[in-house]
């Protein structure tokens, strides 16, 4: 990148210090880097299946920073690569997950990208949209009903997951209890195949909640710190007792859905091209370069050091065993079951 | 299950209620969640007066939305209360499929054991109440086939309490069933305290020697007038309450099998794929040689649902006049 | 409820705009207000009766379903309604002799005595059939609207119904988001009367205006007072012109209230005062709506005691003729459970 002579930018950060910002970006080349691991892996024979989050950087690593580790839950779905890294998850439990080995925390069972982290405050979830969703719900309720304020649920899901009746549902009911609870909303626009404007007529999701009575905010979901400053505000409202929110951050799918998704069946290279030019990522490190946060050698140091580490988790996660046959008999309920065979 | 010195004399709607009472008082991590399950105190009047005692926070009317009640259920267990959710007619269960069978019986699998889903789901089935196709369903059946879920069905106060209580305690989703037509009609000695019955285990109700016959809610009393009727004619019948559906009790069923070589399995669910096509094939794997008897099932006829009017109503359901008929055939063969 | 909670409704209109209505229509709206209220007491009496198991109650709707039960056009619309839909049947062309084979499950009942009471259905007059399940009926009716725009029927639309314990369900959400989508020819009509059996509408919803999540399905939201049915019919009709006319989908919210219990199993004085209920009933809108007609000279105090005699009659004449009539033989359990013959596994 060529640099720029211009004095150092001045930067909306929301509050943010340097080594926060730093950490937003080393998040989002992170989530780059595995997610392409992912696919890389797929093409190369070694895992069956990879997720894809490209494009939903800038906003999973601005809602992450707005996160209270060791207070608040998040309730992901599965583009959310970034959100967990951003919580504390490590590339190395992300390549479990990949590999399905048995040292992951779901034992190898689950999809790649269906992390779940007790220790983290991260809810185990399935691959059914907006099922996870009355869960957030229940967890809030455990809190308030606790009185442990200072707490709250961040609930996450793609502009797809709006059309179920579980999402209706939820809404309401968090309304009814002033819930402390986050609904961010990553409107990616597309439900694999289908955009958009086949999946509602009205397009801006956030104006749906006057109609549950709460606040409702569309931000640039490009932007990890507009993000931030919009997932921080609901999250310190919800923890003070204000209720729950509905936040929309725009964003886009730049891959297909996985890889077992070829999206030029549905969509062409130049609408995706078109909003490659708003890529968070380089657009991110051009921010913290032209605000003079990092200098361009910092940025390539960082950008190796990712890879590094992305590359030593791989091998280790890989030499890692799988689970045993006799796993499939374990954890289906409480204690040793014997399957009716 | 504790030995207790008092008892008193209970139905089934007040055994259930002073069960949950007592969950209630004893734990505050109970919550109880449903539709108009406080203001109006459920539609039998099961938690009438809950809401007043313990607050609206904890005795939730939410609205007309099952998915979301056990959703939020899973939840909440997931996140360390103890919630029991009411369906409030089993009818109104299949929009909740998915959060039962996709999600609260698989949370504990898919985690790997990290997160758990200790939920009782409690709903009032069956029919000869007239309650026509949206208020007499059997719904057992369309849930057994799932393993992390476990089912009761049971059809005496003193179980109701023993069990609900163990599926209160139990550390995984439990659906229990209370069979609508028994909760004022059935009245027995409840034991006083807290008491569990394991889940999993059936219950002879009945000695006998000819015959084993195998049910569960109201056809477990019918099946026992009939006995009765068979043992002044000469023939002795054992009737064995299922009370568990999953897991289910098969030592218990091939123990009585093997003593008395025939098997008459009766539900009011209809018959194909029901669950006396579990414990037929479980029989038949198990015990085939010992049978003098090829294996009967006793079942409402395989159409959608009983209708309003009373005929259909009739014809749908069984009656221990049927059981008797069945049960004689079987023992004279 | 505090009806200040109700922005956007009218509730004392005093003008008389009859919105076009004729006054043969006008007193067509009366009539079927007066059978409703006539049928419900008659189910509510046979069942204390011990006649028949098990009735619901409409009472408190009369106005926005005689209302929008003349702007539905016959022979063209269709109707997917909910159980609590007994004038909206009635207003579309269901006699009062079929209401009562329904109340008696007579094997001449639409359904053969199959369905509860009140879950009527009627192909001929465009009348969905429905179970008792909250909103399940509603995607039915996105549905029935999807083929009629398939098919380019246009002058024809669906007008569904349910109360705002409905609102409340997935499928509501689901079905709203897809009307909307595609632009169906199809009317919600929300019947708010304020209690899901035993839940006030404030625990059912934070916003208590279910005509507000309209523009958040991008479709126009429509409040109205239900206790008028004037503004209800014109609400309704110009909702369903616009559907007829490829202009889409609208909600429309009617304010009213649930007057007696939910149905003859439930017993409201365990959830809610009987001072509540008889204040709202000074809302009644069938004295009401009779006051009305006289004072405008639509009708006279003869006339309307001459309507109200000859409904009595014709219900009491219904009720004898349906409960001579024969139950469904037991045979008829097995019949219709697929369009062939079926030998069920007995």
């Amino acid at each position: 990148m060529a640099k720029t002579d211009t004095k150092a930018k001045a930067l909306e950060r929301h509050g943010l210090t340097d080594e926060q910002l730093r950490k937003i970006f080393r998040n989002m080349l992170l989530q780059r880097q595995l997610d392409n691991r992912g696919f890389q892996l797929n093409r190369q024979g070694k895992v069956p299946f990879a997720l894809g989050s490209e494009g939903h950087e800038a906003l999973q690593a601005g809602a992450a920073m707005a996160f209270e580790r060791g207070k608040d839950i998040l309730a992901p779905y599965y583009r959310d690569l970034g959100l967990a890294l951003g919580i504390g998850l490590t590339p190395y439990e992300i390549l479990l997950s990949l590999f399905a080995r048995a040292a992951d925390h779901n034992g190898g069972r689950q999809f790649p990208n269906h992390y779940s982290s007790k220790a983290a405050g991260l809810m185990s979830f399935s691959s059914i949209l907006a099922a996870h969703i009355p869960h957030a719900v229940g967890s809030a309720y455990a809190m308030k009903y606790r009185r442990e304020a200072g707490r709250a649920v961040l609930v996450t899901c793609g502009d797809g997951t709006t059309s179920e009746g579980e999402w209706h549902e939820s809404m309401n009911f968090a309304a009814i209890h002033k819930l402390p609870l986050v609904m961010l909303v990553e409107n990616n626009e597309w439900a694999i195949s289908t955009p958009l404007d086949r999946q509602m007529a009205q397009p801006e999701i956030w104006k749906r909640a006057k109609g549950y009575g709460m606040p409702g905010l569309r931000f640039n979901g490009y932007d990890p710190l507009e993000t931030y400053g919009a997932v921080k505000e609901a999250l310190d409202r919800a923890r003070s007792g204000g209720g729950p929110s509905l936040i929309e951050g725009m964003c886009y799918r730049y891959l297909a859905h996985s890889t077992d998704d070829n999206d030029m069946t549905y969509r062409t290279k130049e609408v995706v091209a078109e909003h490659r030019k708003k890529d968070p990522v380089p657009n991110f490190e051009r921010v913290l370069v032209d605000a003079g946060v990092m200098s361009d050698k910092d940025v390539e140091a960082m950008k190796k050091d990712v890879l590094r580490e992305t590359n030593e988790a791989t091998d280790k996660a890989e030499s890692m065993p799988y689970p045993q046959t006799s796993d499939l008999y374990t954890h289906v309920y409480e204690g040793a079951w014997q399957p009716w065979q | 299950m504790a030995v207790s010195t008092s008892s008193k004399v209970l139905n089934n709607v007040e055994a259930v209620r002073e069960t949950l009472y007592e969950a209630m008082k004893s734990d505050d991590r109970t919550i109880i969640l449903g539709e108009d399950v406080g203001n109006r105190g459920n539609v039998f009047l099961i938690t009438k007066d809950f809401i007043n005692e313990f607050g609206p926070e904890r005795v939730i009317d939410t609205p007309i939305a099952e998915a979301s009640i056990v959703g939020i259920a899973v939840g909440m267990a997931m996140e360390g209360l103890r919630p029991i959710a009411e369906i409030q007619f089993a009818d109104f269960i299949y929009p909740a499929f998915n959060q039962i069978v996709g999600e609260a019986a698989k949370t504990r699998y898919r985690s790997n054991g990290e997160y758990t889903c200790p939920l009782v789901i409690r709903t009032p089935y069956g029919g000869g109440v007239r309650g026509a196709l949206s208020h007499s369903v059997s719904i057992e059946a369309l849930f057994y086939h799932v393993p992390g879920l476990k089912i009761v069905a049971p059809a005496f106060p003193s179980d109701v309490k023993g069990l609900l209580n163990a599926a209160i305690d139990d550390p995984d989703p439990v659906l229990f069933l209370e069979h609508k037509k028994t909760y004022r009609s059935i009245k027995g000695e409840v034991p006083e305290g807290h008491y569990t019955i394991p889940l999993g285990k059936a219950d002879v109700k009945k000695a006998g020697t000819q015959l084993t016959v195998v049910s569960y809610g109201l056809y477990v009393h019918w099946a026992i007038d009939a006995a009765k009727q068979l043992e002044t004619e000469g023939m002795s019948v054992e009737v064995i309450d299922l009370r568990s559906i999953r897991p289910m009790d098969r030592e218990a069923i091939l123990t009585s099998v093997e003593k008395t070589r025939k098997l008459l399995i009766i539900h009011e669910d209809n018959k194909f794929g029901g669950i006396g096509a579990e414990i037929s094939a479980m029989v038949a794997e198990e015990a085939l040689f010992h049978l003098d008897a090829p294996i009967r099932r006793l079942c409402a006829p395989d159409v959608p649902a009983m209708g309003y009017a009373e005929p259909l109503e009739h014809e749908y359901m069984s009656s221990p006049a049927k059981m008797a008929d069945a049960m004689r055939e079987l023992v004279k063969f | 409820m505090d009806r200040a909670d109700y922005p956007g409704v009218d509730t004392k209109t005093t003008a008389f705009d009859r919105a076009g209505l004729s006054d043969e229509q006008l007193i067509t709206i009366l009539r079927t207000m007066v059978m409703q209220r006539t049928l419900e007491n008659r189910g509510f009496q046979l069942n204390r009766q011990g006649k028949i198991p098990f009735a619901s109650a409409s009472e408190g709707h009369e106005a926005v379903q005689a209302g929008a039960a003349v702007a539905f056009a016959r022979g063209k619309d269709v109707l997917v309604p909910y159980y609590r839909d007994l004038g909206l049947a009635l207003g579309i062309g269901l006699t009062p002799f079929e209401v009562l084979l329904s109340l008696f499950a007579r094997a001449a009942d639409h359904s053969g005595g199959r369905q509860f009471p009140h879950h009527y259905a009627s192909k001929t007059l465009g009348l969905y059939t429905i179970s008792s399940i909250l909103t399940a009926q509603v995607p039915h009716a996105v549905g029935a609207a999807y083929a009629m725009k398939y098919r380019k029927e246009t002058g024809r639309a669906v007008l569904v119904t349910f109360g705002e314990g409905a609102t409340s369900e997935g499928e509501w959400h689901e079905s709203l988001n897809f009307a909307a989508v595609h632009a169906l020819p199809v009317v919600f009509l929300c019947e708010n009367n304020e209690w899901a059996i035993s839940t006030p509408v404030h625990q059912q919803m934070a916003n208590v205006n279910v005509y507000e999540r309209a523009a958040g399905y991008g479709m126009p939201g429509v409040p109205v007072n239900g206790m008028d049915p004037i503004d209800c019919y014109r609400a309704v009709k110009d909702a369903l012109d616009r559907a007829r006319s490829g202009g889409g989908p609208s909600l429309v919210e009617a304010k009213c209230y649930r007057f007696l219990s939910h149905t003859t199993d439930d017993d409201d004085r365990t959830y809610r005062s009987h001072d509540e209920v008889a204040e709202r009933r000074k809302e009644d809108p069938v004295p009401n709506f009779e006051r009305r007609l006289i004072e405008q000279r639509v009708i006279t105090a003869q006339d309307a005691e001459g309507l109200k005699r000859s409904v009595l009659a014709e219900a009491n004449e219904a009720t004898d003729r349906a409960e001579a009539m024969p139950y469904p033989a037991a045979t008829e359990l097995y019949a219709r459970v697929y369009a062939d013959d079926w030998q069920p596994w007995r």
